[in-house]
């Protein structure tokens, strides 16, 4: 179902944690909140699912105004970072808890409470693990547990607070292919914090970028990657080359085929990808040595130090992939042309 | 004053590497010295209640014990537990609950409020009920003209006791609520419990091994408070002796038989608390 | 007053919190703030350094003092023990420290006298050995004193040594300290705030302190007449303004007591990490 969020502020303290949020999810979409830490998007969630309360705005559901209901009562399904998994009862029963507190004319038979823990298990394929206690199982298990708990009261949104964030690596690259999957089997709008772009831009179909309790962008990750809204955003989306003219590198970039197109704004962004290196000289390219690289599996980080003296003496970086690093035959030390395909301009 | 100990989590304890032990002399030395002062002032009290409760033989003790005036003081005794006991447990676990659970003003001003009967002397708590209701009393006059005893009674006593043991459920349930957050909580909100179900089906099961171990020496004080009972139970023999106070009539009576063997109850008293102790501790340890 | 919180129940809860911490704790402890209005400041100067008082407060405030050094050296001896050294039987010594806690003081008062009288078991010992008279005697409060303070200090301790990084010691060893500068220049300044701690609450509980001393003081004005003692003497003569003015005097002690025991947790507490 769909959420909007109207005006939405709260404060701690003095402290504005959330600043005039305005957000619609359409039903069925999994976002991401994104944005780094103390940013207000654990803040935001917590508002959603009715664990914190607004200073201001209001929380629709589906169209209904659900600001003044109590977490109970909205049906929301919400996975805590460290999972809130009740340490004193099966992962069965922890499953079961949501339908065993319904009011009593709502509550299924014990029958029907088994089945639908069990068919829940299965979902997340855990079914085998229903007679142990949380602190027998590990990260990924509970983390699935977690889900399957939400899950069972049938909730109308599923909100997820870090849900990756206490994983080892292996296990988070697993599991977010894993939610992605399921949530396109159940389609349940469902809206996920995290802090780590890279996950945002895997798992959602769409990214809120969040910074100083402010919006700072919604969009598709595509839409965001390649057309951020500001510098922020920008620089928190994957790696970025800056150049700012205010430091006369101006001079430099324009070598380089970047042209300063008018009234677009002081510094540029440049993503590695989008700077090309060649052997040879060639019409709009500037020169550049070769001071390292890094292996990052299928792509090579080329660190390159600019040749002239103006502008600023910070390193540019450069992606390209493994095959045709290899063809280009470098090495440390190498004069280099350098030719920029496309900048973000931003104020 | 926080006169309460935390459960220590058996599973930390440190495994030395060679590298870091001291040397055997050192080791040797420390445990001697260790032993020794612990069996100076704690094992060897333990055994002279037990050695002298029996000095007189079987006989004596069981006589001892069956006299009307030691079953009356072990009667009042319980009372007192009864009636002291599940008031401050309840207190406690409302308390912790309010200051655990919620953000105000004044808290940690609260949070020393409540430890203020550990920091007061015995004797000042029970002379401070004296002052309250005693014949020369505030409410002294009104209690008279209505026939209603309270100093050299049982509500005296029971006051009293009530102030005293008054912080330790409280103490134990607070930190350990602090520490462990309210998640699992919101997590059962989340999935539609109210507040009552949320309490009794996690809440209560997350704290119910701090809870006895705060109930358990809550009674352990209850049963053994002497200072402040002292003072206002006024010694009448049969009526208002607790038993600790019936020891130290005894005692001050050269009965010694009978003083130990009452004592030898209340040290019973004592180390079934510190095996139960034990055992909690374990359980919380494990939980 | 609160933050709005999801949790239910915050109005009942304080309400009942705060109606019974002032039924049973502030209004009758407020009750001796006001009966000492009645007093006159010469009053109460008067009462407060006659010479009995002042000897009492003397006595207790000694023998506590040695009481709560002693108590904290062995303490901490035997805290150390518990938590570096493993030998048979330690979980029953484990236990066995709490025993002050759990043993009625009118039980323990009894038995120390009984141990420390002339004829009893030390007593006699240490008066052929040595001519040392313990019961009867300051020093047999000093005694009962450290029987109660022993497990404040080692419960206040251990577990600052449980959670006592040895990663520390570790790097101390690596940088070519030796065993004794790891003691006194690491492990020591580490272990030192609880150590006051647990003095300070020793202290205090011991100048409160009158089931376990009274037996074994002897009582006898001027030389091992505690404070708490001579406020029920004044309270059976019926001498309620000499009670008032003593008992205030010590709820005002223990007030201060207090406040620096909640700084030196609060010490202790920073710099373990917790905060």
């Amino acid at each position: 179902m769909s959420i909007l969020l109207s005006d939405i502020s709260k404060n701690f303290g003095t402290f504005a944690a959330l600043n005039h949020i305005n957000l619609e999810v359409p039903e069925g979409e999994l976002v991401a909140l994104l944005g780094p830490s103390g940013c207000g998007k654990t803040t935001l969630l917590r508002i959603i699912a009715g664990l914190e309360h607004t200073d201001k705005g209001r929380v629709l559901i589906n169209g209904q105004d659900k600001t003044d209901q109590t977490v109970s009562q909205r049906g929301i399904g919400f996975v805590f970072q460290h999972y809130a998994l009740f340490r004193h009862m099966t992962v069965f029963e922890n499953v079961a808890f949501g339908l065993r507190v319904k009011p009593r004319r709502d509550r299924p038979s014990n029958e029907d409470i088994s089945k639908k823990v069990h068919s829940l298990l299965e979902l997340v394929q855990l079914d085998w693990l229903h007679n142990r206690y949380p602190d027998q199982l590990s990260g990924g298990q509970r983390q699935r547990i977690a889900l399957a708990r939400a899950l069972a009261v049938e909730p109308s949104v599923l909100l997820l607070d870090e849900p990756f964030g206490a994983l080892d690596a292996s296990v988070r690259k697993d599991l977010r292919q894993w939610l992605r999957n399921l949530h396109h089997e159940l389609h349940v709008t469902s809206i996920f914090v995290t802090h780590d772009q890279e996950e945002a831009m895997e798992v959602a179909s769409q990214v809120v970028v969040l910074n100083h309790g402010r919006i700072e962008q919604q969009g598709s990750p595509s839409d965001i990657y390649d057309h951020p809204a500001n510098a922020f955003v920008s620089k928190f989306i994957g790696q970025t080359n800056i150049f700012d003219l205010d430091e006369h590198d101006n001079e430099w970039l324009q070598t380089a085929g970047l042209l300063q197109p008018s009234q677009q704004g002081k510094i540029a962004h440049v993503r590695p990808h989008d700077i090309i290196i060649e052997k040879t000289d060639n019409h709009h390219t500037a020169p550049a040595t070769l001071k390292d690289w890094q292996h990052l599996g299928a792509l090579i980080r080329i660190e390159l130090v600019k040749n002239e003296s103006n502008g600023s003496d910070a390193p540019v970086f450069a992606e390209m992939p493994n095959e045709q690093f290899k063809q280009l035959e470098l090495s440390k030390g190498d004069k280099v042309k350098l030719k920029i395909r496309q900048a973000h301009w931003f104020h | 004053m926080n006169t309460i100990t935390q459960p220590l989590n058996k599973d930390k304890v440190v495994t030395q590497q060679r590298a870091l032990q001291d040397p055997t002399w050192v080791r040797w030395g420390l445990t001697a010295i260790a032993i020794s002062f612990i069996s100076l002032f704690i094992c060897v009290p333990l055994g002279l209640v037990i050695f002298q409760a029996f000095s007189k033989g079987l006989q004596a003790y069981w006589s001892a014990l069956s006299n009307a005036d030691t079953l009356s003081a072990i009667r009042l005794t319980l009372l007192v537990a009864i009636i002291t006991v599940p008031l401050n447990t309840l207190f406690g676990i409302i308390a912790a609950w309010a200051i655990t659970r919620f953000e105000f003003k004044g808290k940690s001003f609260l949070t020393t409020l409540i430890d203020i009967p550990f920091s007061v002397s015995p004797v000042i708590s029970g002379f401070i009920f004296v002052l309250l209701f005693g014949a020369e009393g505030w409410f002294g006059n009104w209690l008279v003209e209505h026939d209603i005893k309270i100093i050299f009674a049982a509500p005296g006593i029971i006051l009293a006791t009530l102030f005293i043991t008054f912080p330790f459920v409280a103490r134990q349930l607070i930190p350990l609520m602090q520490e462990m957050g309210n998640q699992e909580e919101e997590a059962a909100l989340s999935l539609g419990a109210g507040g009552w179900k949320m309490f009794f089906s996690v809440t209560l099961p997350n704290i119910k091994w701090a809870l006895l171990y705060g109930v358990l020496l809550c009674n352990a004080r209850a049963m053994g408070e002497f200072g402040a009972v002292s003072v206002v139970s006024g010694h009448i023999r049969g009526m208002t002796n607790t038993l600790p106070l019936h020891v130290e009539v005894s005692y001050n009576d050269y009965d010694v038989v009978s003083a130990f063997a009452s004592a030898s109850i209340l040290a019973a008293l004592a180390i079934v608390t510190l095996i139960l102790k034990t055992t909690l501790e374990w359980k919380q340890a494990n939980r | 007053m609160s933050r709005k919180s999801v949790m239910p129940g915050f109005g009942p809860t304080i309400g009942f919190t705060l109606l019974y911490l002032g039924l049973v704790v502030l209004i009758p402890l407020s009750t001796l703030v006001f009966e000492s209005f009645k007093l006159s400041w010469d009053d109460y100067v008067h009462i407060i350094t006659s010479k009995r008082v002042l000897s009492s407060f003397r006595v207790s405030f000694i023998a506590a003092l040695i009481a709560a050094s002693v108590a904290s050296v062995f303490g901490f001896i035997t805290a150390w023990v518990l938590v570096r050294y493993s030998f048979f039987g330690k979980n029953i010594f484990h236990a066995l420290i709490d025993l002050p806690f759990a043993l009625p003081t009118a039980v323990a008062g009894i038995v120390l006298a009984t141990i420390f009288q002339p004829s009893g078991f030390l007593g006699k010992l240490l008066s052929d050995l040595f001519g040392l008279q313990v019961a009867f005697k300051p020093l047999g409060i000093v005694i009962a004193l450290i029987f109660i303070s022993i497990p404040f200090v080692v419960r206040t301790v251990e577990p600052v040594l449980l959670e006592f990084e040895t990663s520390m010691e570790e790097a101390g060893s690596s940088l070519g300290a030796t065993r004794l500068q790891i003691f006194t220049k690491i492990i020591f300044p580490n272990i030192f705030p609880a150590l006051l701690t647990g003095f300070a609450l020793s202290f205090a509980r011991g100048v409160g302190e009158y089931g376990s001393v009274i037996f074994i003081a002897g009582n006898i004005p001027y030389v091992s007449e505690i404070v708490p003692l001579l406020i029920v003497i004044k309270l059976e003569q019926y001498d309620i303004e000499g009670a008032t003015a003593i008992a205030l005097t010590m709820l005002v002690i223990s007030f201060v007591l207090l406040f620096l025991i909640n700084l030196l947790q609060l010490w202790v507490r920073k710099r373990s990490g917790q905060l």
